[in-house]
């Protein structure tokens, strides 16, 4: 294992993050605050609660996951794309490196900063809404899982990626839909009973689900489907992973 | 010795079908400047790529300093030093940050003292903070040369390093890799300045159309092709080589005002002393001479010709 090179890349994408840290926190942070005084204060004050939790403090878990998600996804293809783009994965391909060494770094990186901004997410809601976390160990749980998950998802985007149209339209037309639709703001259980079975087969909810279970103890599926599943995607990317490195795809010609 | 890279029965066909390279041969020996010429096209980028893992052969094998390319990658990738021929350089970090990043990247502890000799030989120590988007061409260019030295390499290939380089330099950045070879490095450039070649490299491999057409010894190369040429500056104006002078190689040129003869630098006559002589007697006078060694570029161009 070469941990150097882990180090070195990961370091490198980090010094990438500080160096954009304004926008990169920033926005999240106030399209989260805006998500609050709308869905929040303003649609939120004519719900009432839902099983037992207001609906300012309801959404949070899922805001934190929209962000997670979707910062995962743009961090880490962007990392690789971006090499891709101006060339210099050149000195990647040439380096005494195994693909486990260079995931390990770009993912690393990404899922960092995702978590780091989860955290910040969290924290930010917490002065809109009152906040308890009933299971703060499964709730980090479900924090790294997700960002290492949609990270390493990401990061085979940005490698099947040859252009910048793919690079956002994956995360645009697939994820953050399946977001929206995955119970980030209701609950499924609001749903009429067929298209309550339809959400069952959109991966996000479970994920939404897990993590809100982490805070209050309510949730839509069982938190063992919702490890199941994202553990799941999780082997799942990391089959992609490999077969794309064996193969060389969109690496090697 | 063993050679340091072995290359046998090379292969590589593009995923459009386009074969740019038809089973290459070729061994590149320890500590030795070797400089791989050819056209544009000719696949010297392309066989570069394979060795060092940037592309996939699709078939032979190429062995460097004892490891199988792709079986032992990490062995044989950590030997080799890349200077690829398109400028790809990061954009918004430090030139210092950029060559520290790829010493680690190949496992190598930190070394500042190093980075800091490479970055001074390489003119570049007064740029180690700028951004490497400020750069000039030629000074992107070093940094890439610095990046590969960083890891301190048993081997370098140099894709065109010289490119778009201005003359100074040029001649610094072959003292570099002199100094390099001195310390054992083996160097393998490309280049299209044959004065670079001829300059630098200790042998020549003339590629083209994805096949090596010849591998020598510069000096051997330029003993056995060298052809010298005397040119004599006429008085007056001749129309046609008289008949007494039909068995030397001569020809005309500038109008009639320059006799060439064409002599082997190898023979032990030149034939200098009688076709002196037998021109005096056919009354051809002349004004001035000179001699002239035909250079490898010359020797270059009709090999590829042919
Ligand atoms: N990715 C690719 N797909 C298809 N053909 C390619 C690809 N890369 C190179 N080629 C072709 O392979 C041949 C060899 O290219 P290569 O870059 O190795 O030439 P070269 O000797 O380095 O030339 P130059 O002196 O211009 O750098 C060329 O005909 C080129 O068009
Ligand atoms: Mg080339």
């Amino acid at each position: 294992m070469n941990f150097r090179a882990v180090r070195a890349i990961y370091l490198f994408e980090m010094a990438r993050t500080w160096r954009t840290v304004l926008q990169s926190i920033v926005s999240p942070v106030i399209s989260t605050s805006l998500y609050f005084v709308v869905f929040g204060a303003a649609i939120g004050s004519r719900i009432t609660s839902i099983e037992g939790v207001s609906y300012g403090t309801f959404i949070v878990p899922g805001l934190v996951m929209l962000s997670v998600l979707t910062q995962s996804i743009s961090n880490a293809s962007f990392g690789i794309y971006f090499p891709k783009f101006t060339g210099t994965i050149y000195e990647l391909l040439s380096a005494p490196v195994s693909y486990v060494e260079v995931v390990l770094g770009y993912v690393g990186a990404a899922a960092t900063k995702s978590i780091l901004l989860g955290l910040i997410i969290l924290a930010t809601a917490g002065l809109f809404v009152p906040l308890h976390i009933l299971h703060p160990w499964w709730m980090l749980t479900f924090l790294v899982l997700t960002a290492v998950t949609f990270s390493l998802f990401g990061f085979i985007i940005g490698i099947w990626a040859d252009g910048f149209e793919k690079l956002q339209a994956i995360p645009l037309l697939v994820v953050t839909p399946l977001t929206f639709l995955g119970g980030s703001f209701y609950s499924v259980s609001m749903l009429p009973s067929g298209w309550r079975t339809v959400t069952l087969l959109n991966p996000v909810v479970y994920l939404i689900s897990g993590f809100r279970w982490s805070f209050y103890e309510i949730s839509d599926v069982s938190v063992g489907w919702s490890i199941g599943v994202t553990c799941m995607f999780l082997v799942i990317c990391m089959f992609v992973v490999w077969w794309i490195f064996k193969t060389g795809y969109k690496l090697k010609n | 010795m063993s050679p340091i890279i072995s290359v046998s029965n090379l292969t590589k066909s593009y995923a459009s079908g386009f074969t740019a390279l038809k089973g290459i041969d070729l061994d590149i020996n320890r500590g030795e400047i070797f400089a791989l010429l050819g056209p544009n096209g000719a696949g010297k980028t392309t066989m570069i790529s394979i060795i060092c893992g940037i592309a996939n052969a699709t078939s032979g094998k190429v062995m460097v300093d004892g490891h199988d390319i792709a079986r032992d990658y990490r062995a044989a990738r950590s030997l080799i030093g890349l200077v690829p021929q398109e400028l790809h350089t990061d954009a918004f970090e430090s030139v210092w940050a950029t060559v520290s990043f790829s010493r680690g990247l190949f496992g190598k502890p930190k070394n500042p003292a190093l980075i800091e000799k490479i970055l001074k030989d390489l003119s570049l120590w007064d740029k180690k903070d700028n951004k490497i988007i400020t750069l000039s061409g030629g000074m992107k260019r070093r940094v890439m040369i610095a990046k590969a030295l960083s890891h301190e390499p048993q081997i370098l290939f140099l894709d065109e390093p010289t490119a778009g380089v201005d003359v100074e330099l040029r001649k610094g950045m072959w003292e570099v890799v002199r100094t390099l070879r001195a310390a054992g490095v083996t160097v393998i450039l490309t280049t299209h300045y044959i004065e670079e070649a001829e300059e630098m490299a200790d042998r020549i491999g003339v590629i083209n159309k994805g096949e090596i057409i010849l591998i020598e010894e510069k000096t051997k190369l330029m003993e056995q092709l060298g052809k010298k040429q005397l040119k004599l500056y006429l008085q007056g104006k001749v129309t046609e080589i008289p008949a007494s002078l039909a068995h030397y190689n001569l020809e005309l040129a500038a109008d009639g005002h320059q006799l060439i003869y064409s002599y082997d630098t190898k023979s032990e006559r030149t034939g200098i002393t009688s076709l002196l002589g037998d021109l005096r007697e056919s009354g051809i006078r002349f004004s001035d001479l000179d001699t002239t060694q035909s250079s490898l570029e010359d020797i270059f161009v009709s090999l590829v010709r042919k």
